[in-house]
């Protein structure tokens, strides 16, 4: 039984055809990148898996049990958490608060108070913390959707493009963030378009070109495979 | 050291609490006239509260809510025309009766979403009216008086009555109030703030937002219909047209909630305080006062479109009522 499989998969919206039967499974305390050009439907597999969005076709397992019919409240409440790549926050109320709703309505079993403390120091989000969500900028605003990811202490957190636009400083604390994360006992599947900051943490890569699933193994075969440079590079790329 | 209430809203539990005591006392310092104004913005108060609540916090926008305030209405007469009832224990089986009947009717309307909803709401109360006017006992469609026996089982005198209703006013209003204030403070409230916010983030966060919104809806009809048998008592009779008003009872709610400030607690108040000044010195116009409350809605929408009380919170940021949590680092 893996933690999360991923069965024939199908999204489509009209005629264009987003995510075509993509199967995959993610292994307990796995690091999983994914790869792919702009389009190729990484996001909806990450609304997918998250119960934002449901499939044409296609189950989700999670933990050995179908979740395809929950909604997305309850597979949070399962162990599934995703940071959106366009961030939602609530703009009306602090950031303090913002990650207070996850601490609340999680599966964190600790004080949410306290809890969502812990999670605003480990996310370096402290000194914002009675700002007005609507008032800070992009970069906070997507450190602000990790935030409340992890403050529903999740099982498995879906990453979707957070290291983009960061320093080289901020890039590294990032890591080291989810470095943390994951020794806690966290599966991660990540989605980045700064290829070295996946690198650097992803023990396997998965990646999708036009809704397929064109290749998934051991980071540094899949990165060299043909298909994945046809893709990034041209077709009769030769490098 | 987290902590929830800032200076402004100690002093103005203060200021409420005095206001409360004044306005407790009303039926001694007040004349005949004073009490019906005060009982009547009570009622619009406790009305622009809870549609509020419902409008504002979880986007059900019901342009229905006539119809909890007559069924409430038909609700108190007839059970103190038919069962000698006394007329204030009738308020709280009115609001049972409503609840009941919106956990079905609930699930009816929840089926249509935004625009729609709004439209299925109406038509609903339309027809709560249209049954109300063929029940031939509660006089049809020209409705009926409450007999003269049934106001002397309330109070001997006419100034006991006078008061009863008055402060039964006052409860609603100042409960919907307080109903509101405690809801938004509690888990339901964070809730409710973050799906005013975003509706996606919040049901990804674990949020049923579905259940949220189904529960508040069936608690607000409940309170509206308790002030809908508040207003049968004030008015002494109900009929179909004046008890399921969409105008009465949602049209000028709606316009306190804007100009007031949706979303906010302070806001229904400022609302209902604008609405009234402007009632007591433009009604004589007629048809004009309808259209000037018009535009000053429009204007408000276009240049203040949080209301008269998100302007002053966005320019001061005060809350008189904090709902938030400030985190203090000092310990």
């Amino acid at each position: 039984m893996s933690f999360l499989s991923l069965e024939k998969l199908n999204k489509r919206y009209g005629a264009l055809v987003v995510t075509d039967a993509v199967s995959f499974s993610v292994a307990e305390g796995e690091i999983v990148g994914i790869l792919g050009p702009n389009g190729a439907g990484k996001t909806t597999l990450f609304n997918l898996i998250a119960g934002t969005v449901r499939p044409d076709s296609g189950r989700v397992l999670f933990k050995g049990d179908d979740i395809s019919k929950n909604d997305a409240a309850l597979r949070c409440k399962r162990g599934i958490s995703l940071s959106f790549q366009v961030p939602h926050p609530f703009n009306g109320m602090t950031v303090f608060e913002n990650i207070l709703v996850g601490a609340t309505f999680g599966r964190a079993t600790a004080d949410p108070e306290t809890h969502a403390l812990q999670v605003m120091e480990l996310t370096g989000m402290k000194t914002k913390a009675n700002q007005l969500a609507g008032s800070i900028t992009l970069l906070e605003r997507k450190r602000l959707e990790l935030a409340r990811a992890l403050a529903t202490a999740p099982e498995l957190l879906l990453l979707d493009e957070i290291a983009g636009g960061l320093t080289e400083r901020e890039c590294q604390s990032l890591l080291s963030a989810i470095r943390d994360v994951h020794s806690s006992g966290v599966t991660i599947i990540w989605i980045e378009h700064v290829v070295h900051a996946l690198l650097s943490v992803a023990q396997r890569l998965v990646v999708l070109n036009f809704g397929k699933l064109i290749a998934d193994g051991n980071p540094e075969a899949v990165m060299n495979s043909r298909d994945v440079k046809s893709v990034y590079l041209g077709e009769d790329a030769h490098v | 050291m987290i902590t929830r209430s800032t200076p402004a809203s100690r002093a103005a539990a203060i200021v409420a609490l005095v206001l409360f005591a004044v306005l407790l006392a009303a039926p001694w310092w007040g004349a005949t006239s004073t009490l019906r104004l005060l009982g009547e913005f009570m009622v619009y108060l406790a009305l622009a509260s809870l549609w509020n609540l419902l409008a504002g916090y979880t986007g059900l926008v019901s342009v229905g809510q006539q119809a909890f305030v007559g069924l409430g209405g038909y609700v108190l007469v007839a059970l103190s025309m038919f069962t000698g009832l006394h007329p204030l224990i009738a308020v709280p089986i009115a609001g049972l009766v409503a609840v009941l009947l919106a956990m079905p009717v609930g699930k009816l309307v929840f089926r249509l979403q935004g625009a729609y909803f709004a439209i299925g709401t109406w038509v609903l109360a339309e027809v709560f009216r249209l049954v109300a006017a063929q029940v031939t006992v509660m006089g049809g469609g020209s409705g009926i008086s409450l007999p003269a026996t049934v106001l002397k089982t309330m109070a001997e005198t006419k100034f006991w009555r006078e008061a009863m209703i008055y402060w039964l006013a006052l409860a609603l209003g100042a409960g919907a109030l307080a109903l509101v204030y405690g809801l938004l403070r509690s888990r339901i409230g964070l809730a409710l703030t973050a799906i005013r916010d975003s509706e996606i983030a919040s049901a990804s966060l674990g949020i049923k937002i579905d259940r949220v919104k189904y529960a508040v809806y069936v608690a607000v009809a409940g309170m509206t219909a308790m002030v809908g048998s508040l207003i049968s008592l004030q008015k002494i009779r109900v009929s179909p047209d004046a008890a399921f008003s969409v105008n009465d009872w949602t049209a000028f709610v709606i316009f306190i909630v804007v100009i007031g400030g949706i979303g906010t607690i302070e806001g229904p108040i400022v609302g209902t305080i604008i609405y009234f000044l402007l009632r007591e010195f433009l009604a004589d116009l007629g048809s004009i006062y309808l259209m000037i409350l018009g535009m000053l809605a429009i204007i408000i929408m276009l240049v203040a479109p949080k209301g008269i009380w998100g302007f002053i919170t966005h320019r001061w940021n005060i809350s008189l009522f904090p709902t938030g949590y400030r985190v203090n680092f000092k310990d």
